[in-house]
């Protein structure tokens, strides 16, 4: 669920002006025949959606708010209002907002992990042998559980495993070192993982964008003495501009929301905490259910808003790959 | 990585303008070899990253205890030792966490698909007061931190006398998202509303109107929601992890996580474990491959 990229972009077309409503031109079923039960029925196919979406999503949503004003702990039946001072705790404790910068390696390293998609995208996007197979292997690593790729990663990384081993067989010993028991090198080390893993993903959406991209366009760009560089500068590059900015934005709410690569692996020791980490280990391990839901409500706060920028800057039709 | 991409740039945009025709042809073309050659040594070198720490769990499972600590961890198994697999399987108790997660995913999907049709169909074919709401509704609940959100999440789960049950992930899972309406809306549309009116007028209601017309014809959306939702359920870790804490409840992957503990340092049989996770995963991408990347980059754009 979380990640540098989730799979759920945003739904981008339902607000664009009743899309997803029905034609005005077409007479509605239900009304033309107008009796109270068929008036009723739009509803009746609604009863399971809306009950599970009202009963998992918004009223946890609202008690959220309602305990993030409390020292509740989740478990007695009394429970004081504290106010703001849940909030004003995690903006003023430095154990609270600290992990915030945790996000800025993931950030990072999802400006690496698009420019990779990008480039191989690219690359695949012309002709070349066994294609399929570099397009499979490049997107496998995000199809896996991430348990296993927590672990598999926890045998990369270890003294003496994967990494250490590859180094000494191209002569690097001298950079061998505790990837993950280095305080300064653990965000660097989790990030990568989360690159291997997400990077197969962005790759399959840039390398589909292109590939829709107008076929003759580029005979024309060749006639025009156009080269490779000059074709994906101003061809593909203009083209897939919005696939792009959409990926940026989720990367930045992505980061925020890092979860199960860190916790998997290290549980959050060593500097690696982030704050979603924090969150459930202040509900569930310190019984802080108060404070942990000021967390998870400063935390939707931040993504609402970084949805809503992002509505403002990439335009909604743009985006369709199909 | 990202620095072995430049040898494709230039070389294909070098040639020296100031050259006679021919000279420049001929460097052109050189310029072509080596950034065909840059190409494919980025591609391969890609691959490798992708699969060397598979690959390596891959020796590290086949070896024996005492092979896999006396033995480096490139080097390859002397044979082809299952003991390890049987160990993970049995002791590690996969085989329950892959009754579970199999019940998890069917029963969730499926209900998910049958939710996430009817929705769309309520939607498409009705003209309701509250359809801009619910629409809302949804398209909000995909904004809101998944994780995060179990906090609050976890007293109405516990309150409804789910925790410690399979139903806690499954009735989790179930629910629709907008992103699947999106799926499922694409193609109730692509039915004709005279199929919907001349079945009326056989006297058809509603329900059979959904079950006998409109359903049969949404299989592509159903297989899209299928391959997104069924990795997502046999891949989610954190929901069985907070909600079937009980070691008579694992799942996959909450099998997996808890090797970490007793078997600390036997990575031999932690990568048997990592793999019987990965198996049906690689054989369901090689039989599905299509549909899959339909799947994900129709998910992802909608």
């Amino acid at each position: 669920m979380s990640g540098v990229t989730t799979p759920t972009a945003l739904p981008m077309k339902v607000s664009a002006g009743g899309k997803l409503g029905r034609r005005k031109d077409e007479a509605p079923q239900g009304r033309r025949r107008g009796s109270p039960t068929s008036r009723l029925t739009p509803y009746l196919f609604l009863l399971v959606p809306i009950a599970l979406l009202v009963t998992f999503t918004y009223v946890p949503m609202m008690n959220m708010f309602q305990y993030s004003v409390t020292d509740w702990n989740g478990i007695s039946k009394t429970r004081d209002s504290v106010g703001l001072d849940n909030y004003a705790r995690i903006f003023t404790d430095p154990e609270y907002f600290r992990v915030f910068f945790v996000s800025l390696y993931y950030f990072a390293a999802s400006f690496i992990q698009m420019a990779l998609a990008l480039y191989f995208a690219t690359v695949l996007s012309f002709s070349t042998r066994f294609r399929n197979v570099f397009k499979g292997i490049l997107f496998f690593p995000y199809l896996l559980n991430g348990v296993a790729i927590g672990l598999t990663f926890l045998y990369f990384f270890r003294p003496g495993g994967t990494l250490d081993a590859s180094l000494a067989f191209v002569g690097l010993e001298s950079l061998q070192q505790q990837w993950l028991g280095d305080r300064s090198l653990v965000n660097v080390s989790l990030a990568g993982t989360s690159v291997w893993r997400y990077m197969g993903l962005n790759f399959v959406l840039f390398l589909g964008a292109i590939q829709s991209i107008n076929p003759s366009l580029y005979e024309a760009a060749e006639l025009d003495g156009a080269n490779r560089w000059h074709q994906f500068r101003w061809l593909i590059l203009p083209s897939i501009k919005p696939i792009i900015g959409l990926s940026f934005i989720l990367a930045i709410s992505g980061s925020l929301s890092v979860f199960e690569i860190p916790f998997i692996m290290t549980g959050g020791a060593n500097g690696s905490s982030t704050f979603v980490i924090q969150t459930m280990n202040t509900a569930f391990e310190f019984r802080r259910v108060g404070l942990a839901s000021a967390m998870a409500v400063v935390l939707l706060l931040f993504v609402l808003l970084i949805t809503w920028i992002q509505r403002r800057i990439v335009p909604d039709e743009k985006v369709d790959l199909t | 990585m990202t620095a072995t991409r430049v040898p494709e740039r230039t070389g294909s945009h070098e040639p020296a303008s100031t050259q006679h025709v021919t000279e420049k042809d001929r460097t052109g073309r050189a310029g072509r070899i080596v950034a065909t050659a840059a190409k494919y040594a980025t591609l391969v070198l890609a691959c490798f990253a992708s699969l060397l720490p598979i690959v390596v769990i891959v020796i590290a499972a086949l070896k024996p205890a005492e092979e896999f600590r006396s033995s480096g961890v490139f080097e390859l198994p002397s044979g082809v030792y299952l003991g390890n697999f049987v160990t993970a399987f049995t002791d590690g108790r996969m085989a329950l966490g892959f009754v579970h997660t199999a019940i998890i995913l069917t029963v969730s999907v499926g209900g998910a698909v049958v939710i996430g049709a009817m929705t769309a169909y309520a939607v498409d074919r009705f003209e309701f007061a509250a359809k801009r709401l619910v629409l809302v509704l949804f398209l909000i609940a995909v904004l809101v931190p998944g994780v995060t959100m179990q906090v609050a999440t976890f007293q109405i789960v516990n309150g409804l006398g789910l925790y410690n049950t399979l139903l806690a992930p499954i009735v989790l899972f179930m629910g629709t998202d907008i992103v699947s309406i999106y799926i499922f809306l694409q193609f109730v549309r692509s039915v004709p509303r005279e199929l919907d009116e001349a079945a009326t007028l056989d006297g058809a209601n509603h329900w059979t109107i959904f079950w006998q017309i409109i359903f049969p014809l949404l299989k592509p959306a159903v297989v899209t929601v299928v391959v997104i939702k069924g990795f997502a359920a046999y891949n989610e870790f954190y929901i069985p992890h907070l909600y079937m804490p009980s070691r008579e409840l694992p799942v996959l992957s909450t099998s997996l996580f808890r090797f970490m503990g007793p078997y600390g340092s036997q990575w031999e049989i932690i990568a048997a474990g990592v793999l019987i996770v990965i198996i049906p995963t690689l054989v369901v991408f090689l039989m599905l491959q299509r549909y899959i990347y339909n799947g994900f980059t129709s998910g992802a754009s909608k």
